[in-house]
């Protein structure tokens, strides 16, 4: 499926953001990418999908190098490749239709997109997410109208309608509170399994990772220094990936996880 | 820590001067008063002639009281059709050539060289005053609103290109990333990343422009470049100050009517 080998950034200002990452990730297998701010999750993710520029390495997605694609490669292959972002991203002063419609660029030409007459299909498509993500109601209202949950659930919708075989998820919940965070990493990992999607999620939150995923990757300072299944997060591993704390509060809460109590170790 | 913290407790706490050293601070002080009272000191002021253009000026007063739309009607009508032709031609080309400088000298989306084409472009209209480049066309294409819709379709361009493209260099970046992640084309990714966040400065700026277009109108006429100008020209020319207060007022109206609805057009457009 997605396989990464000797994934190296190096930014212009000489900070080695990733050395040598080798990540490899199934089909339908949804993997927490954990580790502290400036580790590199996010340039990890951009590198897959070359927002950023990889220095050297590779990136190959069902057997096509996307490493080594030139500009109409890459927009083909970014098609298959969903993303969720930090904040949303959503493109504030367009409907929430036309934000969710947007992720069928790839397929329409531009005069059709630009007129906004989208083929039926992905019409009606956008319609039926927008009906799984409980928004279907607001489609004509402006993005920048709607509640962080909500721009969120908009945000999933759009990288969703692409078909995406991949999907790539940065930091999404950063800006939502606890009962929110919950639902949509929930909403999530359950339409990546419907779908039997490939997903990388960054977060930063490691209770919330635990909750909802199977496998975690740990990154610090651009390596991978753990992955394995979330029970394994002992305070050790955790001090490995973070720096040194206390961190028993941190695993008492997951044990007894219930919507009442959200993040109280938090 | 709180030793410290002892020698600041008990002392008044003043902003920080921006001039640091107090030499250069009063240095620039005194330096700046003494070049004031020596350029006022400079300029001559022939008390004379300013008296002798007094009954002139009482004349101008006298004929803005009793303005005369009717004598010159079909002078001034044809003047402002012209006008208003003029100020929307040049500023519908000169939008349409705009946008895509701007985009070509915004620094986040042009790659170097373009950047570099785009920004000569703009910096040579802003350099080129419209008075210098009217005077210019009027002498290549003679006279008429030809010399002045060109002049104002190519000052066009340094003014919307130049706030365009640093409004598209504000832009947030996340928007337009996220749709460049769908796999969308150049274009689609302008008009879906860019366009909808640049789209209020972009209606307020040419409304703005359409504003100034007209009012440069009515200058250029004095070089020749038609429009309500030349016929206010002409009107000095013959001393008929009558018919000039009729123009002025004319004008005035039609920039406070401009400036009325492009402000109902910002405000809708947030």
């Amino acid at each position: 499926m997605l396989k990464l080998e000797k994934l190296t950034k190096v930014y212009n200002t000489g900070d080695k953001a990733l050395s040598g990452v080798d990540l490899e990730v199934g089909k339908g297998q949804v993997i927490a990418l954990i580790g502290p701010s400036g580790a590199g999750k996010s340039t990890l993710i951009r590198c897959v999908n070359r927002l950023v520029q990889p220095t050297s390495g590779r990136a190959i997605l069902d057997g096509v190098d996307i490493t080594a694609l030139g500009a109409g490669g890459l927009r083909r292959e970014r098609r298959r490749m969903g993303m969720i972002f930090q904040e949303y991203a959503l493109v504030e002063r367009l409907s929430v239709m036309e934000n969710v419609l947007s992720g069928r660029l790839g397929y329409v030409g531009f005069w059709r997109s630009f007129l906004r007459k989208f083929p039926q299909s992905d019409v009606d498509e956008a319609y039926r997410l927008l009906d799984r993500v409980g928004l279907l109601h607001m489609a004509d209202k402006r993005a920048d109208a709607r509640s962080g949950g909500q721009r969120q659930r908009v945000g999933i919708a759009r990288a969703l309608i692409q078909d995406p075989t991949l999907l790539l998820v940065d930091e999404p919940t950063a800006s939502l509170d606890p009962k929110t965070s919950r639902e949509i990493m929930r909403l999530i990992v359950e339409m990546c399994r419907e779908r039997e999607l490939a997903t990388i999620i960054n977060i930063h939150d490691v209770n919330l990772a635990k909750m909802f995923v199977q496998r975690v990757v740990g990154l610090e300072a651009g390596r991978i220094v753990f992955d394995g299944a979330p029970d394994e997060l002992v305070p050790d591993v955790l001090t490995r990936i973070y720096g040194e704390e206390d961190w028993e509060a941190t695993i008492e809460t997951v044990d007894d996880a219930d919507e009442e109590n959200d993040e109280a170790g938090k | 820590m709180s030793a410290t913290l002892d020698q600041y407790v008990g002392k008044r706490w003043r902003k920080p001067h921006f001039i640091t050293s107090p030499g250069w601070r009063w240095g620039l002080i005194i330096a700046s008063v003494i070049y004031l009272v020596l350029a006022f000191a400079s300029v001559e002021i022939n008390w004379s002639r300013v008296y002798r253009g007094l009954s002139r000026g009482w004349e101008f007063i006298v004929g803005f009281a009793n303005p005369d739309f009717v004598s010159r009607w079909s002078d001034i009508s044809s003047g402002m059709a012209e006008s208003v032709v003029m100020t929307v031609a040049s500023t519908v080309v000169g939008i349409a050539l705009s946008i895509p400088v701007a985009l070509g000298a915004a620094r986040n989306i042009a790659p170097l060289p373009v950047y570099l084409v785009c920004r000569a472009i703009i910096a040579l209209s802003r350099a080129l005053n419209e008075i210098i480049v009217a005077i210019i066309l009027v002498a290549i294409l003679g006279f008429g609103p030809l010399a002045g819709f060109i002049t104002l379709s190519f000052a066009t361009i340094g003014f919307l290109a130049k706030l365009l493209a640093e409004d598209i260099e504000d832009m947030q970046k996340a928007q337009a990333e996220a749709v460049k992640a769908t796999g969308a084309k150049w274009m689609q990714w302008v008009n879906y990343g860019v366009q909808p966040q640049v789209m209020p400065r972009l209606v307020g700026l040419s409304m703005y422009r359409l504003d100034i277009n007209f009012r440069e109108s009515a200058v250029l006429g004095l070089v020749g470049a038609g429009g309500i100008g030349a016929t206010l020209n002409t009107a000095f020319d013959r001393y008929e100050f009558d018919s000039v207060a009729a123009i002025l007022i004319i004008i005035i109206v039609s920039v406070m009517v401009l400036e009325y609805l492009s402000g109902i057009i910002r405000a809708r457009m947030k």
